[in-house]
């Protein structure tokens, strides 16, 4: 099901649960996607739909407990020791709250120059402290030796979020999963940080999968990548940017691309709504048989949607769609 | 050179910046160096001096003389080295304790964790004193070493369960798992990324289980069930107290000398532990 056969890497009915309490939560179920060399994922959906535990088995922080993660068309949790080392190294992560991701007993220069050191990437300190002053002029703090002996508490969130992503590049990934990274800045520095990103992208080649609740900003950042909207642990829709934000199939990113209010008033006023039955997202612990969406969806049929799970299908320019009645309606169920 | 030259006036500024936890070091340093160093300077006055009984501080008898006309002074600078070793040693024993069982407590997890909070618990619930009484009927507590392992062994576990807690939520942090994304390392992660947000805490309970241990031992002897051996500032109240100091007119400065010291050295403690929390967590400085 996955047309990007020659993905570095891929997510294979990934499956993810939690124990909480007595019983097992199902937080992720058949998540399947690849991501090649420079690619952008944009991962959108609402609080709770399984978008950081996704982060974080991409990332390699947590393992699935069903499906695989390859690597390279390796499976990441049967690697052995060297080949975990080099995928780890790979893909690294970006934070959210830029107030706790960085630690608050170390100053600028050790964040930097420990993950240098340790990996051999630099020989000694001297080179340790170029490179470092290297890396905070590619993410734009300069002069970089006003920041490099820093701690974190004397740099605003914007700036951290900046060491943050130094911090990943030391070991020149190929991949980074953005987790929500620029939802906690301020609008100006947001679009400032999103282009420093897309540069990384120009000139390194790194990849991203990028976290966002925010349709605009998957919109902005991910217009030559794809997105894949999620629903409940679910991937209800994925495909080219272009094509899920002008042509939207399915009710619930329809829905959530309704939502995003237009620069004119005029137009956000008289922009069409489409009206969900309900606006509760069902729990986790109890997610609704069938199509997950189905309690809230404007297309719900009985005895169809409510009974069977709905699979990504073929629509069309590259866009995938779990729905019945959209496969339907595009005769390709 | 130069960088180290700046690294010494680096830390010196660090260290005056707080001047009530810089009072405090010097209090800490003063009573080191009168406890350690004194001794060889200031012979300890053993002779009975009939005539000189319950003397005002003078020039001779700088914090006057005792029951028996010895110069009290002599005594206050030979009796603070076993209440101070007692207080580090017990400071640190527990503190060590309490650091490697809450880390491994929290890092383990299972039955390590369950097994190291029972005997937490258990350690907890025993009345401290009380103990310690039976104990000093039971075993010789003449030797320094062996009272401050006592006393360390019994007061890890609320320092521990502390512990525990924060590794607990230290190693949720997001930068703890940057640094697993960037694999630096186990050893990296528990000394580097979670021990130092922990060290302002950790060094100042180790003053508090310093100040607890002194508490605990200067009863034991000023009670009496500790044998005297040498001097002690818990042994000169006690004997103060027994030969009745309390009831004559002169002998204020013999029971009042051992407090004052006593009282003294736990303020430079705990004023110090307001320079330890600015050291390590530089959040709180200002400057530097």
């Amino acid at each position: 099901m996955t047309q990007h056969t020659n993905g570095v890497l891929e997510l294979v009915h990934v499956e993810r649960t939690f124990k909480v309490g007595r019983r097992f939560v199902r937080v992720l179920d058949d998540i399947s996607f690849s991501i090649g060399k420079g690619d952008i994922l944009c991962l959108v959906g609402e609080s709770g739909c399984g978008k950081t535990t996704t982060g974080k088995i991409v990332a390699g922080l947590l393992p699935p407990t069903g499906g695989e993660i390859r690597f390279l068309g390796q499976n990441v949790w049967e690697m052995n020791k060297e080949e975990f080392r080099h995928y780890r190294r790979a893909v690294q992560i970006i934070h959210q709250d830029p107030y706790s991701s960085l630690n608050p007993t170390q100053r600028v220069s050790t964040i930097l120059t420990a993950p240098l050191l340790r990996h051999g990437i630099a020989r000694n300190h001297k080179e340790a402290k170029e490179k470092a002053l290297e890396l905070l002029r590619i993410v734009d703090l300069t002069p970089p030796e006003d920041f490099y002996n820093k701690y974190p508490h004397q740099l605003s969130g914007g700036q951290r979020q900046r060491v943050s992503v130094a911090r990943a590049l030391t070991v020149n990934p190929e991949f980074l999963v953005a987790d929500e990274a620029v939802s906690m800045l301020d609008v100006s520095i947001r679009v400032s940080l999103l282009q420093m990103l897309e540069r990384l992208r120009n000139q390194m080649g790194v990849a991203y999968l990028f976290i966002t609740h925010d349709l605009a900003v998957a919109k902005y950042f991910a217009w030559e990548g794809r997105i894949a909207v999620m629903y409940l642990g679910r991937i209800v829709e994925i495909g080219p940017t272009p094509q899920i934000i002008n042509n939207p199939r399915h009710p619930y990113t329809k829905a959530l691309l309704s939502a995003i209010p237009e620069a004119d008033p005029k137009a956000t006023r008289s922009k069409e709504r489409v009206h969900l039955r309900s606006l509760d997202v069902p729990s986790l612990l109890n997610v609704p048989s069938g199509c997950s969406f189905h309690p809230r969806c404007p297309l719900y049929e009985a005895g169809l949607c409510d009974a069977t799970v709905p699979q990504l299908v073929d629509v069309g320019d590259g866009v995938q769609v779990a729905c019945h009645v959209v496969a339907r309606e595009q005769g390709v169920a | 050179m130069s960088s180290f030259w700046q690294n010494v006036r680096r830390t010196f500024r660090l260290l005056t910046y707080n001047k009530v936890g810089f009072i405090g070091l010097l209090g800490v340093i003063f009573f080191i160096l009168l406890s350690f160093v004194g001794p060889y300077v200031v012979p300890l006055d053993t002779q009975t001096k009939v005539d000189k009984i319950y003397q005002p501080p003078s020039s001779e008898f700088w914090l006057g003389t005792d029951s028996e006309g010895r110069d009290i002074f002599s005594q206050i600078v030979h009796g603070g080295k076993d209440v101070l070793v007692v207080a580090f040693l017990a400071g640190f024993i527990s503190t060590t304790i309490a650091v490697l069982f809450g880390s491994l407590s929290a890092l383990a997890g299972g039955w390590v964790d369950n097994a190291i909070m029972a005997l937490a618990d258990i350690v907890l619930t025993i009345p401290q004193f009380p103990l310690l009484a039976v104990l000093a009927g039971l075993v010789k507590f003449n030797n320094v070493t062996l009272l401050a392992l006592i006393l360390g062994v019994l007061s890890w576990p609320a320092l521990t369960r502390a512990i525990r807690a924060q590794v607990l939520s230290l190693r949720e942090r997001e930068f703890v798992e940057a640094a697993r994304a960037l694999d630096l390392g186990t050893r990296h992660i528990i000394l580097k990324e979670i021990l130092p947000n922990m060290m302002s805490y950790i060094a100042i309970n180790l003053i508090f289980a310093m100040t607890a241990a002194i508490y605990a031992q200067v009863g034991l002897v000023f009670l009496g069930l500790v044998p005297f051996s040498g001097s002690n500032w818990g042994v000169m109240l006690s004997l103060a107290w027994t030969r009745g100091a309390i009831f004559y007119k002169g002998s204020l400065w013999y029971i009042m000398a051992p407090v004052a010291a006593i009282a003294l050295f736990q303020l430079s403690l705990v004023s110090f532990t307001r320079l330890l929390e600015e050291i390590f967590n530089p959040r709180l400085r200002t400057s530097v």
